[in-house]
């Protein structure tokens, strides 16, 4: 019998323990996916955020480096400086790169590094209980905003993939969702145009994943996935934010 | 003995430390200015390219260190250099480098603080430098050249430390160490060790062998303690193997100067200068700050000799002396903070005030 859907090689044989429909899951087996489609496992570095994501080093059968807190950048630009030929992904979340690691996505985005970014966005702080998150929608309750987001205190949602398309240095910007199978296979579809950039030397790629959080958002796997839907979109649209892939040599 | 006039120059602190990484074939430098510590950035900027290396303009002193992380981790000799307030935001990677083990060099030429400080050259960040620096239960070599000389042979010997031992190792200079102008002799025999052991950590992709991890963080029940107990086995191992210092005049002085760097240097003329009015003064001169030289000191102490610690700030190798010496003798001190230095005199004074 020919099987129809394998575990990717570049995912060890272990069950994830992530939270029960929680999209760390899915967004790491695209990331893997991508990682087989391109045969790169034996050269790929892949790095494990402070976060739900840190144990991403139990998970992908490529090296894994664990760095502190926002700053995966500064070390993928270390890692591929120093050694051009391994292929840098960082795998963040947004209070990793999008909060204290803002200046670090940033630089590296505007050097125009060559490296893949994935960005996991689920709106709060999922390790240390659901905090409020930089992408936070306005009036979303978490354990620190327990009256919901206000802009007038918190500020507002920001928006990662709109300001880093804005700089010179970045090649392929773009948000995807894998809350249904449609999204999810754009989503496959970004990640790996993300890792194809950076092997054809073509520089900076991000792709942020919206992601629900179950747990913190307090819904059940099914109500997180329409929430992302119904009110993560509004306010974070999927799509091509920049791609100069084809003009760039 | 080989001639060494062709291979002599006349360099700055700050470039002869430069040149010391570059004979350890160090691969990649990151950097972000601060004074008085710009000279390093600069000249690498040009230097480190001649020969095949990388140069990297940082956007903070985090994103610095944390490049020096990503070198490291792939098995590159890597350096970053800044200065006390700099060294301080670096102290987080430092400890993320101590705690996964990753072998780099990280050159701090003090300057006064706290805070912003001054520009002056200091020595306030020896407790620093010397009890690990960042958060967590660990060490780094410390070294602490007293010459532009040793500026450029002590780094060298750094990236050799660092591989060796797997650990962030750290020079510990100044200001005025780093600015001062002195000949340098540039050595024909630059392998201190040649039986470094081989890189088999290093992230260099899963090519027939299993993935590699390099990482801080130990969940397990255990296994963080178990990690902890490894490393002070290391730093066991440290303070056996390498402690150093330079002595001068210490075979029968029965009072003697505890000094480093820069004020080891002022300390110098005042052996020079007791000499002449007939005072047997003696001086001993740490090289290793971490693992600090205990037994020296203590064994001079055993003879009974009494010590002044002179140091650019408010007291702080003087505790590492006093442990060294234990209450078997009797541990003074004087010192200048925020970029005060004291001149040969001024010394000699108080030395001659505890005869």
């Amino acid at each position: 019998m020919r099987p129809v859907f394998v575990r990717p090689n570049a995912l060890k044989n272990v069950p994830f323990r992530f939270c029960p429909g929680c999209h760390h899951g899915i967004i790491h087996r695209l990331v893997a996916e991508a990682i087989d489609h391109f045969g790169i496992l034996d050269r790929t570095i892949g790095i494990a955020p402070v976060g739900c994501a840190v144990f991403a080093y139990d998970y992908f059968s490529c090296d894994i480096l664990e760095v502190a807190h926002g700053r995966p950048p500064a070390a993928c630009t270390g890692i591929k400086r120093a050694r051009p030929d391994l292929i840098v992904f960082s795998y963040q979340g947004d209070g990793d790169l999008a909060s204290i690691g803002t200046a670090e996505i940033i630089h590296a985005a505007n050097r125009g590094e060559n490296i893949t970014v994935i960005f996991v966005n689920n709106a709060n702080y999922g390790m240390t209980g659901g905090q409020m998150a930089p992408t936070t929608l306005l009036g979303q309750k978490t354990k620190t905003t327990p009256k919901g987001r206000s802009a007038s205190s918190d500020g507002y949602p920001l928006k990662v993939c709109e300001m880093l398309a804005t700089l010179e240095g970045t090649t392929y910007i773009e948000r995807v969702a894998v809350n249904n199978p449609g999204h999810t296979k754009e989503a496959g579809r970004a990640i790996k145009k993300a890792f194809k950039v950076q092997l054809e030397n073509k520089g900076f790629s991000l792709i942020e994943a919206l992601a629900s959080c179950p747990t913190n958002w307090e819904m059940s796997p099914a109500q997180a996935n329409m929430w992302i839907e119904e009110k993560m979109l509004k306010v974070f649209p999927l799509g091509i934010y920049k791609d100069t892939s084809e003009t760039k040599i | 003995m080989t001639n060494d006039f062709n291979n002599k120059r006349l360099m700055i602190g700050n470039d002869a430390l430069c040149e010391g990484a570059v004979q350890a074939g160090c691969q990649c430098y990151f950097g972000y200015p601060i004074t008085p510590q710009n000279e390093v950035p600069a000249y690498m900027s040009w230097r480190i390219p001649q020969v095949g290396g990388i140069f990297l303009q940082a956007e903070s002193e985090l994103a610095a260190i944390n490049m020096v992380f990503g070198a490291a981790a792939v098995g590159a000799r890597a350096m970053t250099s800044s200065s006390s307030p700099g060294i301080s935001l670096k102290q987080e990677g430092i400890s993320y480098l101590a705690g996964a083990e990753l072998p780099c060099v990280i050159v701090n030429i003090m300057r006064g603080g706290p805070g912003l400080g001054n520009i002056a050259g200091s020595q306030g960040d020896y407790f620093q430098a010397t009890r690990g620096g960042g958060h967590g239960d660990y060490r780094t070599i410390c070294l602490a050249p007293g010459s532009v000389q040793e500026m450029m042979d002590l780094t060298r010997e750094a990236f050799d430390l660092a591989d060796r031992y797997r650990i962030p190792t750290l020079i510990l200079s100044d200001g005025i160490l780093g600015q001062m102008m002195e000949p340098v002799i540039f050595s024909n025999d630059l392998n201190l060790f040649d039986d470094l052991p081989e890189k088999d950590w290093a992230l260099t992709g899963a090519k027939g062998r299993p993935p590699r991890v390099i990482k801080s963080l130990y969940m397990g029940e255990g296994e963080l303690e178990e990690r902890n107990w490894r490393l002070h086995d290391k730093h066991k191992r440290i303070e056996m193997e390498i402690p150093r210092c330079e002595y001068l005049n210490t075979e029968d002085a029965e009072f003697c100067l505890i000094a480093f760097g820069t004020a080891a240097r002022v300390a110098r003329s005042v052996v020079y200068l007791a000499e002449k009015e007939g005072i047997n003064l003696g001086l001993l001169r740490p090289i290793t700050l971490y693992p600090f030289p205990k037994r020296p000191i203590k064994e001079l102490a055993r003879k009974g000799v009494r010590f002044l610690v002179i140091e650019m700030n408010l007291g702080q190798m003087l505790e590492d002396c006093q442990l060294a010496v234990n209450g078997v003798t009797d541990v003074f001190f004087y010192g200048r903070p925020g970029g005060g230095i004291f001149n040969p005199e001024e010394i000699l004074k108080v030395v001659k005030s505890y005869l």
